[in-house]
This record gives C-alpha cells, structure tokens and sequence, in this order.
C-alpha cells in the first residue's frame, strides 16, 4: 500500500512571487466580499478600523481564490481582525498565531497566510514564536498593529512604550527599554521588513503589495493608533505641520529623505540625520532594501531612536530566501523520488524479522 | 575439555557499566541475536540523564536488562541471575538487585585502587570475601580484548574501546546465541571503518572463543526457543512502535502526518524516528519551544493535516493553553506524552505514571480530553491507531500517555496485517450544511456529536473559529450564559460518549474475589504477579485500562463485582482517585514511584495480602 501525496508540495521552483502556489480566482472580486456578517467592535476612533478596510480593498487586487486566504491571529484588540473578513480564520491565543500559521502555512503552500498581531503579542507573551518564525521564513504576511500600550487589557505599558510611560501598572513611569519591532525583524533574519501608519492607506496598501509579492516571512509593522489609552502616539507622522520633515520615506534606488532632512554615512561608520539643504544630492544614501548585508537596514531603524524626531516608512529589507515550506516540501519530494513513495508494509517489515509457524 | 551443557526456561541478565562503555549497544545486540534465536523476550534500559558522566562513578553506570525465556514472559524480570560489571561502579549500583546465587562476570580489569576509591571500596570485592553469596567469574576483559587485538593497527585507547564486544561474545557463547547477525550488523555498521569492523568482530569472536576455552566457565546454558503464535516477529521498543503506529494512523486516515515537537528526554526518539521517513509525506518541524511545536501541530490540522506532538510531563504543562484551544475549536490533535518522573524536571530518563491528572484536568475552564494509554511497548502501534481515530472521528485533542518505560522497553511485536488495520478516516466537509447556503461550523453530527471539519480551500465554507465561546451551531462570539452552560456540556457529552470498547476481566475459573485493575505500562508485572498467585492455586481476576477518558461502559460494574479491588500504579493514585470518586468503589491502592517498574514479585505479595484480608 502506497500514500500519495496528498496536498499540493513544493514541486513548483517559487522565486519572488509570495503568492504563486495560491490558486487565482476568475471572478471579480471587491471590497464588499471580504467583508464577514460580524458586527465591527473595536472602539470609535481605533486605528483598527482604518487598516481593516485598507487590507479588505486591498484583497481583491491578489485575485486570490477567496477560500484559499487564511488569517490567524492571536490575542489583543487587533487579533479581533480576523472575524470580520470572510475568509477562513483563527483566532488563537496570546502570543502564539506565528506558531500556529506556521504550521498551516508549512503544510499548505496552497494557502495565502496572514498573522494578525499586536505589540503586546507579538513581542511580549510571543516574542519567542515571532522571532523563530522570521528566521524560518515560512510564506506568512505578518501585520504588527503597534499602538504601543495594552488595550484590551485596559492601558498597561507595552514592550514598544517608551521609557518612563505613566500606566495604571507603571503609576510612576515605566522602566524598561522598549523593543524597535523592525530593528529586532533585522536581527532576527527577517528577509522582509517594513513599517507603515494606519492612517495612509496608499501606503499601507503600497507595503501590502511588496509584502505579499515576497515569498518567505513578511513583516510588517503598522503604527495604529489607540484613541483611548495612548491617543496621538504618532501624532508628528499625522500632523500636516510636521509630519513631511519627520516621516523620511525608504524607496528602493530612491535618495533616503524627508521635505527638510536627509540621511548620509556618518564618520563614525553609522549613519545621521542632516539638513537637507546641507549637503549636495549625491551625498544623500540611496536606498538598497535589496542589500544581503543588513547593516544599513538596521541603521535605518535606529534612526527614529530616542523620540519620534525622523521616523523612516516604507521598506527597510527586501532579500530573496528560500522558504522553509518549499524546503520543507523540496525534502519531501527528494526522500519520495529517492526511495519511493511509503509503503506501510515494507515499513513495518524493515528491521530483523524472523518468522514462527 | 568437554563442557557441560544446562537447559534453562529463562535468563535475566544485567548488562552493566559506565555510560561510555556502550551497554546499551552490547544489551541491544545481545537483544537481537535473542530475538533471532526465537526466545521470547523483554528489555529494561536504565541509564543515566547524563550524557557522560564522570568516569567511573555512580552517577555515570548504565545499564541493560533482558529477560528471555522459552515461553512467553510478560516483563524484563524482577532480579537478574547473571550480572555483567565492567568496572566496581557498575557492580555496586545493582548489587542490591542481584539474588544470592546470582552469577558475576566482572572486568578485574577496572578493579583498580583509584576506581574503587571513587565508589567508596576499601577492598576489591572481588579479593575479599564481600561477593561469596554469589558466583563471582573474575574475567580481564580489557586486556583480553587488547591482547586479541594486538594484531590491529589500533591505539590502546581505540582496542581497549571493543571490550563491550568481547564480553557480548562471552555472554553469546554461554547462552548459545547465534553470531551471524552481530558480524553482520559490526560489517554494516563500521562500513566506512572497515578496520575497526574487523576489530570489532575480532573481539566479538575472542570473547566467544575464551568462553568456550577457559576454566573459568565449566557450564554452559541453552534456553529453548519460545512457541509464540504463528507469524512475523520484530523487537521493537515502544517509542518506535508509537512512531509507526503514527505512520499507520496517517495511512489509514489519509492525512497527511505533521509532528510539531520539542526534543526532550524521554520522547526525542519519536521525533528521529518520524523525521526518516519523509517519503510518507510526514512533515516533521523541530520548533522554537513545546508551545510552539504544539501550536503548529494544531495549525496543520486546521489545514486539514493528522496534527500531533510528542513530548514529556514539563511539555504537556507547557502546552496545556493549546490544547485547551484544540479542545475549544474542535480540531483532531494528538499529544504525545512519555511520562517521566516529577515534578518539574524530575528524573528524565526514570518513569512514573504520574501525568494522568494532569493529562485529566490540567487546563483551565471545562476542557475534557480523551486519554488513551498502550499496555506494552508493541501496544504502542495500536495505542497511537486508537488515539488517531478518536481524534479525527471526534474532532478533539487526544493525549496518548506512554511512559519511560514503555519508550525505551523492547519486545518480539507480531506484526499485523496491513489490512487487518482498521480505516479511520473521515470526510471533510465540502458542502453547506445550514439554510440558503450557509455553513454553520458548529453544527453537530447527532450522533457523535462532532462538528464539521471544512478546511481551508474548501469553497462556500469560509469561517472563523477561535478560543472564545461560540454560538451552538454559527460559531460566532458568544457570551450568552444559556449558551456558554450549552456549549461546555456538549462538549463534555461529546467526549463521554466516545465509543471505546468493554473492559474485559481475565479470571480463568470466574470465582476470584479479588480483582487487580492497572492502566499503561504496568500491564506485564500486574499480569506475572497475577500467574505466580495462580500458580501457587490463589484466585485472582485482571483486568487493564486502555482507555482512561472516557471510560468503558461496564467498568463501574466490574470494579462492584468483588470483594476487593487492589490497583497499582507508579504514582500516588490518581486513578484510584477517579475511580473512587466515579464508581464509590473502596479501591484499594498501591503506590511506588521510585523511577523504576513494578516487580512481578513485589505485586504477587501484594495481591495475596489483599487475597488474604478477603479472608
């Protein structure tokens, strides 16, 4: 008795395009179908409601077979996500979705596999499964809603607050550094990493393409505001004031700058943050997120550190990776094509047999 | 010289020495070349967490123990009659186990000042009179060894290594066992060394020879070949067994196999085990941590994938909010547990039965779960078939609760008939099932009472599942009270009305008034305790739990059929605890938890003290 294989492997050789293995639908398809019968309730005003509907008009651009999308979430405010897309979903517990959609995702090469997750998620009770997941490289979209506070646990500090943030569990200021989600994906060996704002969804929209066109862990992190317990955290990337001198903008082979800053190699080795009008255009860093070194990528992410004073958006790291799924399946294959396809029998008669009777 | 030849009905022998002596090996092959010869047999490996301890010490001895007879046996036996020491360490840790009378065969060798310093020997035993009780054969096995290898282009240190060869010759030669296969296995397993092949064997083939030549041995033993029922036969010990039996249950549900795992002693070799066999399409992932090797598990079985995950006690614990979510959303799972001695890290490579309450209730909320538990290490293939099967008939997680024991214990398995083994797959759901179309994931089946199983892919199906209470039927988030109190009693009444077979009462003449009752791994020394008291005209009936959750139908009504019912367990008695509190039966217990099995010996006394009390 043989088994044959009995999902789709990783026959397919997958360079670049994130979704290939997904079967496509001939049907059109729009907004209004992503949309589940669940009433939304998040809070009036949450940063949620905008990314909901930027990622619900952003599906049926994929032209993906409806059934073949996949979200898992954990446990949060944002992990509420997937009930309100009518696809399939899985809300699972805290901090443990990247574990999950691992599995699926490394089982079903035939599926479109997003996790839905939050700071408190993601890098607290899930830090663990977030960062093994991005070296791995398994084909997922990971979203990272970063309000920088606990909301459904009602307004605790969070791993991305900043030091000294005043919270009912921290009455006199917090303690403990915060973690730079996308400096942390860099040094995890995340092959995509990428930070965007609830509050433009052409450029949330614009790092969703990217995100599902790469093939292995996409990880993007996504300012989200949470009207009721950290209300205006990214308020300097919203305010028409000042956000285009804050918000520096990373475009692949583009200069790396804002309306009045720009980005060039410090002497130190590192990089800093000038007047724009400062120095000549050609001593201005262009921007590689194709780069195999991550070094710069990871500069770039420090850019924004202590406060919020230039705030790099867009796509620090782009680099192609095999997928842990296609390998996973590649060995499946190579073990089949070399012994054969298993047979329960041979199996169980493969060691010292003897016969009696 | 002629020597004497002796028949016997059965051997227990002790191979014992440090862990870097390769006893487990010499047990193993020994074990093969038994197996070969027709015995019917049993083996007890017993070695340190340690990967190499200190040289020499009492920490470092490992150990190997088998039983063979030539009728069939149940257990790797209580007390050994031949014990191989290969240095004073290995002598003193299983002194306390050897009757008097028992035989010796000691490496004088490693009988040196400084390795009996280490063990707290003023005096060599084997010079003073401390070991007269027992039959003491002083043997040089590392300088034999060396000597017959002088010849080898080899270090000391390298020949010195082969000694564990030449004393499986010794062992071979007094107890008749066949040598081709161990030249065989030496030839394959060396084959890219060939020289230290033919070192090997050499010494494999020196120890033989100075059996048959040497003083020292006047007797030699002959245990006849067992008569077993009709059939092919392989040793198999019960962690591959489980491994095949996963296989099996994968075939035989036409899903394809995910392990999710997290090595940890004394279950990793489930993972080696699956981890070869990718051409049945078995993915195995090593993950991140338990949690995660349980999460994924689960992942793929939502994609419609055999889910399952092996570990020990520290892993369930670890994995508990899981399987709590497998139990919530509905979807088959299985979870592997090998039992280990506790709590916390306990003695890793000991065994206990001390999870089983654990595997009960070790979750929060009203979160039921199946517990199958195999009754040998061969039974591990069937236990594994049986979990598969409540598990995707039922959509529900499964725990499987093996043990040290039953992971590393071997035993003749007669293997079954490809299509004798049962098919348990299932459909998936493809079609809508509620009004206009709808699909309604929570809707039951009327008799089993388990959901649909529509995985991803499926057209038309599109839902949402999750850890928070759902709507009967819709799915949909629900904290209506009159739902929530629905919701955790169907899914109680699912998994107590899982179909599993009647117990079954061993009582040859029907009118013993004691009945002895076990669950798992002690199903062998419970049932030689129980032939000794036949044997000595005592009555006593047997029966054993395979299924611990939910229970056979007619359990409460056995256990009300006699006088007394005496359980043992290697816990505290967790069992005696659920029987106790579901049938009011005045269980009698008996409790050992000491790392170790059960001896035949030490339960028949039990018994018949419970059989005399009756009186």
């Amino acid at each position: 008795m043989t088994s044959e294989p009995l999902f789709a492997s990783g026959k397919t050789s997958v360079n670049g395009k994130g979704l290939s293995l997904v079967p496509k639908t001939d049907v059109k398809q729009s907004l209004k179908d992503f949309k589940s019968d669940q009433e939304v309730r998040w809070c009036p005003g949450c940063g949620d409601y905008a990314i909901l509907a930027a990622v619900q008009s952003f599906l049926p651009e994929l032209g993906l077979k409806r059934e073949n999308i996949v979200f898992v979430s954990g446990i949060g405010c944002s992990s509420r996500f997937p009930y309100y897309l009518n696809t399939y979903g899985f809300h699972s517990i805290h901090g443990r979705a990247p574990a999950i959609a691992t599995g699926l995702a490394a089982s079903r090469p035939d599926l479109s596999v997003w996790v839905i997750t939050g700071d408190g998620d993601a890098l607290s009770i899930g830090g663990n499964h977030l960062i093994h997941a991005l070296r791995r490289n398994v084909n997922l979209n990971i979203l990272l809603f970063n309000n920088r506070i606990y909301g459904l646990t009602k307004g605790q500090y969070s791993p991305t607050s900043e030091v000294g943030k005043i919270t009912k569990s921290t009455p006199m200021g917090s303690l403990d550094k915060p973690f730079n989600p996308i400096s942390l994906a860099i040094g995890a060996e995340a092959s995509f990493v990428a930070r965007t704002i609830d509050s433009d969804r052409k450029h949330l929209q614009s790092v969703l393409r990217e995100a599902t066109a790469h093939r292995g862990t996409s990880l993007v992190e996504i300012y989200q505001n949470c009207n009721i317990f950290n209300d205006n955290a990214f308020e300097q990337l919203k305010d028409p004031e000042v956000r285009d001198d804050i918000t520096v903008r990373l475009e692949h082979g583009q200069p790396i700058a804002s309306a009045s800053k720009a980005v060039v190699r410090a002497a130190s080795g590192g990089l800093e943050v000038v007047a724009r009008d400062s120095v000549s255009d050609d001593r201005i860093l262009v921007h590689d997120a194709h780069n195999p070194d991550p070094s710069v990528a990871f500069a770039l992410s420090r850019l924004d550190e202590p406060a919020f004073e230039h705030v790099p958006i867009g796509i620090f790291r782009q680099v192609s990776r095999p997928a842990y799924d296609t390998l996973m399946a590649e060995q499946l294959d190579e073990a089949a094509t070399r012994t054969g396809a298993g047979d329960l029998s041979e199996l169980l008669l493969g060691g010292d047999t003897w016969r009696i009777g | 010289m002629t020597k004497q030849v002796q028949q016997l009905d059965r051997v227990i022998i002790r191979f014992a020495g440090d862990s870097g002596d390769g006893m487990q090996l010499t047990g193993d092959r020994f074990t093969a070349g038994t197996a070969e010869f027709g015995n019917d047999l049993s083996t007890l490996p017993n070695f340190p967490a340690e990967i190499r301890a200190p040289a020499g010490t009492l920490p470092g001895v490992s150990s190997f123990q088998l039983h063979f007879a030539d009728h069939d046996i149940l257990t790797p036996g209580d007390a050994p009659n031949v014990l191989v020491a290969m240095n004073p360490a290995a002598l003193k840790a299983n002194l306390g186990d050897l009757p008097r009378g028992a035989d010796i065969i000691a490496n004088t060798d490693e009988f040196t000042k400084r390795n009996l310093q280490k063990v707290g020997y003023a005096t060599s035993p084997l010079e003073d009179d401390s070991l007269s009780e027992w039959r003491v054969h002083a043997v040089p096995l590392t300088s034999l060894t060396v000597k017959a290898l002088e010849d080898f282009d080899l270090s000391k240190k390298d020949a010195e290594r082969s000694k564990n060869m030449f004393a499986l010759g010794l062992l071979s030669w007094l107890y008749h066992r066949p040598t081709e296969h161990t030249i065989k296995f030496l030839e394959q397993k060396f084959a890219k060394k060939p020289d230290i092949a033919k070192a090997n064997i050499a010494a494999f083939q020196a120890g033989w020879n100075f059996g048959e030549t040497t003083e020292g041995f006047s007797v030699s033993y002959e245990v006849k070949p067992a008569r077993l029922a009709p059939g092919v036969y392989r040793n198999i010990s019960g962690n591959q067994a489980l491994a095949y039996g996963l296989i099996a249950a994968s075939v035989q549900s036409k899903l394809p196999l995910f392990l999710g795992s997290y090595p940890i002693t004394p279950a990793s070799d489930i993972l080696h085990e699956l981890s070869k066999h990718k051409r049945f399409g078995i993915r195995t992932f090593q993950a991140e941590d338990e949690i995660a090797g349980v999460g994924a598990a689960l992942g793929a079985a939502f994609g419609g994938a055999l889910g399952v995950t092996t570990t020990s006690g520290p892993g369930v614990a670890l994995k508990a909010e899981t399987v709590g979510l497998a139990v919530t959303t509905e979807l088959p799972l299985i979870v592997v547990d090998v039992q280990r001695a506790g709590p916390s890290t306990g003695m890793p490579t000991k065994t206990e039965q001390t999870d089983l309450l654990m595997a009960m209730y070790g979750r929060n909320g009203e979160s039921p779960v199946p517990i199958v538990a195999p009754m040998s290490p061969s039974d591990c293939f069937d236990a594994a078939i049986e979990a598969a099967r409540i598990a995707v008939k039922y959509r529900t997680p499964v725990m499987l609760l093996s043990d040290g024991y039953l992971a590393n214990g071997s035993e003749p398995w007669r293997l079954p008939e490809i299509a004798d083994l049962p098919d348990i797959s299932q459909e998936f759901t493809t079609a809508p099932n509620g009004e206009e179309g709808t699909f309604l994931p929570f809707k039951r089946d009327t008799e089993t009472l388990a959901r649909p199983w529509a995985i991803p892919g499926t057209p038309g199906l599109e839902h949402r599942i999750g850890g928070i209470e759902k709507a009967d039927g819709t799915g949909n988030i629900s904290y209506d009270p009159a739902n929530h109190d629905l919701m955790v009693r169907t899914r109680a009444a699912k998994i107590a009305g899982i179909d599993v077979p009647d117990l079954e009462v061993d009582d040859p003449d029907g009118d013993a008034r004691v009945l002895v009752i076990g669950w798992g791994s002690t199903y062998g020394p419970i049932a030689a305790a129980v032939r000794r008291i036949r044997k000595g005209g005592g009555k006593v009936a047997q029966t054993h739990l395979r299924h611990l959750n939910p229970l056979p139908a007619n359990t409460g009504e056995i256990l009300k059929r006699y006088d007394k019912v005496l359980l043992p367990e290697i816990n505290l008695g967790q069992l005696a605890l659920l029987l106790r509190a579901r049938y009011l039966v005045d269980v009698i217990s008996y409790n050992r938890v000491r790392g170790l099995p059960f001896k035949a010996e030490e339960l028949a006394g039990v018994i018949q003290d419970v059989i005399n009390s009756d009186q």
